[in-house]
């Protein structure tokens, strides 16, 4: 039992994981997601996978959206441009996968940054709107140009590792499920450096923070870089894990339910946007298996997708009027319930 | 360069345009009361189309009932969704509040898709069906009559929002609330009418667009081009809203014409790219100034 926290220096108060118990709970987390694959059937591994990486694409629309204050609803289509680089590395240079994702996450890095040009005169509602804009030109780009398979779009060969080609959910798992940790731990300690905190500042006043020597474009450009390198790396692993990339592939339907993700998590905090991918992913899956348990649930299959429709709208509305701060705000009052618990309830 | 042939496109671009101009004036009217950026004004005008297609259609009510029962429901709807969703988010950040409008079109969407189903329907023809002419070039006929119908309505609002007390006092609430507080206007109830109207009014263009192009639950996709409609005028200008559904709907047409269907929403995409960084605040809207 620990009650409250002592903190002495700077340092401590800083750290990235700050008591022995918290680190305890993350060995313990850890070594759940390496036994998960042995135990899990494919389904769940399936599931693991497609959570994993829409954790990773949540989570850099966390650091443009809940750090930066900069709304985007282009998140999609930055999956899109590293998906994409992916597919024809892959299929037609046949460079390594991890180089192949490594570039997709820089172009859609590019691809971000030029967006991201208007954010200093645009902002607000303004920039979203724009942002809509990136992803329909994005899409048509997709659909339109040359070497991207047209609206057939592109297959993508497995990755494969020393040979052993990485086509299924097993194997993927290894390769999706360490890289979004890799980059979930640097999106956490970005926000102890210089350049995070910037970030923050930018969100709480823009101007203040120009006032106190921040060079806004600068910054809002790095935040949309950031961000969409996140976006382009799980793209990438999107297209190792489907194996086929059309321009339908990431509608702007996308781009919302990553925005409705981070809302229903948490702006502005690593672990909301873990819990809200998580949540969002596995909600459509719940609803599949309540409709199953309905007795002559095939008369019902048509209402399916209507009523997941209707619940993603109503998450994000629910959340916003009754919870704003999101599950990871749920998370904190629960910690504290037990962190004071003899004392006070 | 065939000069009849653009003539004619221009002609229906322009007519087009007074639907575009007609639901961002549903938009800027809440935008302008609320400060709320509504994203589902698609799918309100989508509601109401098939609001109108349940009184026409399935129940057969006879064109003057079917109409106002129509738009009244929808008028219902609006209020239903000031009070529930969006009074409560009151002095939240903007942001908060154009999310709630977008988890409300999944939800108008997913509720249309559960009752009428997701497939195409037709709404009952009203309009004359006498092809237009205009000089050499050819009208057609519900585009013309839309435009029309459009813009008398566009011009009844204009004159509300001139003449009548609920009118003036929308202008009130919309230029300083606190002000308009302290001369004893009611702003939570002007609020609720500028949805209400809003609401109405997009019935009114939902059902014309319907009766166009036929009526499915993803008609919502007008809405994005209503959005830019209103981010090239500007969003709080009623002018601009006019202006600027004219503009896109020659655009799209012209687009749609020369380079192809595809081409339509990309032309539009990139002039609100272009009028963004030209003027970011869009061609008539209030530059806000800002200090710390």
């Amino acid at each position: 039992m620990r009650i409250g926290t002592l903190k002495e220096t700077y340092i401590a108060d800083a750290a990235l994981f700050d008591s022995r118990t918290q680190k305890a709970w993350l060995a313990v987390a850890a070594a759940l997601l390496v036994l998960f694959p042995f135990m899990a059937s494919d389904y769940w591994l399936y599931l693991a996978c497609l959570v994993s990486i829409n954790v990773a694409s949540a989570t850099g629309l966390n650091i443009l959206t809940g750090y930066t204050g900069l709304v985007s609803l282009g998140q999609a289509a930055f999956m899109g441009l590293g998906a994409y680089t992916v597919a024809i590395l892959q299929a037609k240079v046949g460079t390594p996968f991890l180089l192949n994702i490594l570039a997709g996450g820089v172009v859609a890095m590019l691809g971000g940054i030029v967006v991201g040009v208007p954010s200093l005169r645009v902002k607000g509602l303004y920039l979203a709107i724009a942002t809509i804009a990136a992803s329909f030109i994005a899409h048509f780009l997709f659909a339109n140009l040359q070497f991207t398979g047209g609206t057939g779009g592109l297959s993508v060969p497995p990755a494969s590792l020393f040979g052993v080609p990485l086509d299924t959910s097993f194997r993927l798992y290894w390769l999706i499920v360490p890289v979004t940790i890799l980059m979930l731990l640097g999106a956490a300690n970005l926000f102890r450096t210089r350049i995070g905190r910037a970030f923050i500042a930018i969100r709480d006043r823009d101007i203040s923070a120009e006032v106190l020597g921040i060079p806004l474009l600068r910054y809002k450009l790095l935040s949309f870089g950031l961000s969409s390198f996140y976006a382009g790396v799980a793209g990438g692993l999107w297209a190792y894990f489907f194996r086929v990339v059309t321009p339908e592939s990431f509608p702007l339907l996308m781009s919302i339910f990553f925005l409705a993700a981070i809302i229903v998590g948490g702006m502005g905090s690593i672990l909301g946007g873990i819990l809200g991918a998580v949540f969002m992913t596995m909600v459509p899956e719940l609803l599949k298996l309540v409709f199953d348990l309905l007795p002559n649930s095939t008369e019902y299959t048509v209402f399916l997708s209507p009523v997941r429709t209707i619940i993603f709208g109503l998450l994000i509305i629910g959340f916003l009027v009754f919870e704003p701060h999101g599950l990871a705000e749920v998370w904190r009052r629960i910690r504290r319930f037990f962190h004071l618990w003899p004392f006070r309830n | 360069m065939d000069w009849a042939y653009l003539f004619e496109i221009s002609l229906t671009g322009i007519a087009s345009g007074g639907l575009y101009a007609l639901a961002a004036l549903a938009f800027v009217m809440v935008y302008k009361a609320t400060r709320v950026v509504n994203i589902a004004i698609g799918e309100m005008l989508m509601v109401g189309a098939y609001l109108f297609f349940t009184f026409s259609s399935m129940m057969a009510l006879p064109l003057w009932m079917a109409v106002p029962a129509a738009v009244l429901g929808t008028g219902l709807l609006g209020a239903v969704i000031e009070r529930t969703m969006i009074r409560p988010l009151l002095g939240e950040p903007p942001i908060s509040v154009f999310m709630v409008t977008v988890g409300l079109a999944s939800v108008l969407v997913g509720l249309v898709e559960m009752i009428w189903s997701a497939d195409q329907r037709r709404l009952p023809d009203f309009m004359p069906t006498q092809p237009i002419m205009v000089g050499d070039a050819f009208l057609a006929p519900k585009v013309f009559w839309g435009a029309v119908i459009a813009v008398v309505f566009i011009a009844a609002v204009l004159l509300v929002f001139r003449f009548w007390r609920g009118g003036v006092a929308l202008r009130a609430t919309a230029s300083d609330q606190a002000a308009a507080y302290s001369v004893g206007i009611n702003v939570p109830r002007v609020f609720s009418l500028s949805w209400v109207a809003s609401a109405m009014l997009a019935a009114i263009s939902g059902i014309i667009v319907g009766s166009i192009g036929g009526i499915s639950s993803s008609m919502g996709v007008f809405g994005l081009s209503v959005l830019v409609v209103v981010i090239v005028g500007g969003l709080d200008s009623v002018l601009g809203a006019l202006i600027g559904g004219l503009c896109i709907g020659l655009v799209e047409a012209l687009a749609g014409a020369y380079l192809g269907g595809e081409y339509k929403l990309l032309a539009t995409f990139i002039v609100l790219v272009g009028i963004l960084m030209v003027r970011p605040y869009g061609l008539f809207g209030t530059h806000e100034i800002e200090r710390l």
